[in-house]
């Protein structure tokens, strides 16, 4: 009763966000003096049910042939038959789309409240206090959960790992979860967009374009730095709404949120909702031919010019350097 | 198809940072000389079903939780052409509790009677809650399906959505009825109306319920969520600009601090 429970999906392993969550878990629950529970759907690999023990006190792995692949009714079904019991105090998760379409639908079925894209999350009395991002980035609310549990989602991949020394690992228990599978909902089909190399969330660094671009060809342009630089391709909510480029390839608000050492932005002028995909970033620089435009107040340095006139060169340049 | 849009009337989320300011002792946002527009998802939820009415025929319901004021995003709705709009009037100001609003969506829904399927954005450009369609399932007892792009017709009784996810994108099935959020995407990008339909959007008729009409207290709901604090953050960056007398210097010298960066990784 009163723990904290951290949810880890099985197919995304012991990656950044898995690390995260637990982080933010553990010193969650010492502060609550509770107990921290991870939560594993699915098959799962030594890698996430060890690295998850080392800094939980119990280790849940339900694995059921209905959560082999994610599916929204059959994923938040378990997730409330396993939570229900435990009444915990809170159940946090990353910020990937699937945990961000459970969140509000489990904290309802707990009788608790949910709140999203936490950067940080506190006990505050008898509340939980979860800091977010509002209007865009342009304001920061505390935002006081007033049912219990809180049910948080998280911007994992920013958060400090739990530190496992000292602590004796967590019992690992495999749990049976009664399922049905939902006669309503089938997924019919999964498309991956493939991009080599690692995922963006994870790239040390991005080479991003904007709707300054003025089309889809210059993004082949772009594409040519980016593997000079062993950079991945991102892109404003601008250039995915007009076709440019995929969907998938949008960061900012609500889009991926990217935390690379080095964010180049070409022809973004850095609305609000594009920076805050995008904060994180160790060094954020940009090109663009508007000496004014927003994205120069968070860039280190910058280069006002058109971005026609210097990609080429450029790219040649960086070659040369090696 | 029945269909119903939720549509939110928010504070116009373009405004540059610099006009921004809040009321940190109301928790509030001021106003400013800033528009109140419609929810940029809420008009991507309009456009896909407008474009599913187009290709496959049904009915438009746009319904706003709102000040008297929100009329106004409704009347943009009907100017688009959504056959009817229902305002359920909430005077109370500040932020908006998702699961009061959803609660009062989930009554105002039922009073409207039979539909199919319910489209919200994925999120408010206000608040960001990104809860309302989740919550509204749950008040409804209906499967939800979030990050849609776009609906085609499936199985007698049944949709298919397509949704966006981290890696690309998955096609589902569902059973009517069903909510759906809507995410931007290039193939709904929303339209902007014609001059004559703006003028019969005033024409037409729109209901205005209170919340006892449809049968919310607030006193008797209890709270989900309330702001502890709203501040804006006070972070900037001195930009070093990449001086030069020759472009080829200037792109030189971005490349060497390019290279810098780099060479630390
Ligand atoms: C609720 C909500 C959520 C949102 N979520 C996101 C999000 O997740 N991600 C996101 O990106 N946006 C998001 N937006 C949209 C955001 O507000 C901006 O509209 C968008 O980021 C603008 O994209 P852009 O910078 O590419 O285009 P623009 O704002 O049009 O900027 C183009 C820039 O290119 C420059 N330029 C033009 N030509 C050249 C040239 N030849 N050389 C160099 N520079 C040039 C211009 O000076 C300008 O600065 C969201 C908005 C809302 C309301
Ligand atoms: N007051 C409201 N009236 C109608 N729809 C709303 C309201 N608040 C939220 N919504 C819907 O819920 C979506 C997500 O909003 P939110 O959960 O507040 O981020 C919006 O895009 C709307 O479709």
């Amino acid at each position: 009763m009163g723990d904290v429970v951290c949810y880890l999906p099985a197919k995304a392993g012991w990656d950044r966000s898995a690390q995260g969550v637990l982080g933010a878990g553990r010193r969650l629950a010492d502060s609550l003096g509770a107990k921290l529970r991870a939560v594993v759907l699915g098959p799962t690999d030594e890698a996430l049910v060890q690295g998850a023990a080392a800094v939980s006190d119990s280790v849940a792995v339900a694995d059921h042939p209905l959560l082999a692949e994610y599916h929204p009714e059959t994923f938040l079904a378990a997730l409330v038959a396993i939570c229900k019991p435990l009444a915990p105090r809170a159940v946090l998760l990353g910020n990937d789309t699937y945990g961000q379409e459970l969140a509000a639908r489990l904290a309802h079925r707990l009788g608790g409240s949910a709140a999203g894209d936490a950067v940080g999350i506190a006990v505050a009395g008898d509340k939980l206090h979860v800091t977010r991002g509002v209007y865009g980035g342009k304001a920061t609310a505390v935002i006081a959960l007033v049912r219990s549990p809180g049910v948080v989602w998280l911007r994992a991949r920013a958060m400090d790992p739990a530190d496992p020394a000292g602590r004796a690992p967590g019992e690992v228990q495999k749990v049976t979860v009664d399922l049905a599978a939902d006669p309503r909902v089938k997924v019919v089909s999964r498309h991956v967009e493939a991009k080599e190399g690692v995922k963006l969330e994870e790239a040390r660094v991005i080479v991003s374009g904007g709707r300054g671009l003025g089309g889809p060809e210059p993004f082949k342009q772009l594409q040519e730095l980016a593997t000079t630089m062993g950079a991945q391709m991102a892109a404003s909510r601008a250039a995915c709404d007009a076709g440019w480029v995929p969907a998938s390839w949008q960061v900012g608000q609500t889009g991926k949120k990217v935390a690379p050492e080095l964010y180049l932005a070409i022809a973004i002028s850095g609305a609000s909702q594009h920076i805050m995909g995008i904060a994180d970033s160790k060094v954020i620089t940009a090109i663009n031919r508007d000496p004014d435009a927003p994205i120069f107040k968070h860039c280190s340095f910058g280069l006002v010019e058109d971005y026609q006139k210097v990609i080429g060169p450029l790219r040649e340049k960086l070659a040369k350097n090696g | 198809m029945n269909i119903i849009v939720c549509i939110k009337q928010i504070l116009d989320p373009e405004i540059p940072a610099r006009d921004f300011r809040v009321d940190s002792a109301k928790r509030e946002a001021e106003r400013g000389s800033a528009n109140l527009v419609t929810n940029i998802f809420c008009e991507n939820a309009l456009e896909t079903a407008l474009q599913f009415r187009e290709a496959h025929g049904g009915k438009i319901t746009v319904v706003s939780v709102g000040p008297e004021g929100a009329e106004d995003v409704l009347r943009k709705a009907l100017a688009l052409t959504a056959n009817e709009a229902v305002l359920v009037i909430n005077d109370a100001p500040g932020l908006a509790d998702p699961l009061f609003v959803a609660r009062t969506l989930a009554a105002a829904i039922r009073k409207i009677g039979a539909f199919d399927a319910v489209l919200l954005g994925r999120e408010a450009g206000d608040w960001g809650a990104g809860q309302t369609g989740g919550l509204l399932a749950e008040e409804l007892g209906l499967p939800c399906i979030s990050f849609a792009e776009s609906l085609a017709p499936a199985a007698p009784g049944a949709v298919q959505v397509k949704r966006q996810t981290d890696s690309g994108w998955e096609l589902l099935e569902s059973t009517m009825p069903l909510v759906v959020t809507i995410t931007n995407h290039e193939k709904n990008v929303p339209r902007i109306p014609k001059t004559r339909d703006v003028m019969q959007s005033y024409r037409k008729p729109l209901t205005k319920w209170t919340l006892a009409d449809v049968g919310i207290d607030p006193a008797s709901t209890a709270a989900y969520y309330e702001v502890a604090e709203l501040s804006i953050p006070r972070k900037e960056t001195q930009c070093e600009f990449i001086a030069g007398d020759t472009l080829e210097a200037k792109i030189d010298a971005f490349a060497s601090r390019l290279t810098e960066v780099m060479r630390a990784l």
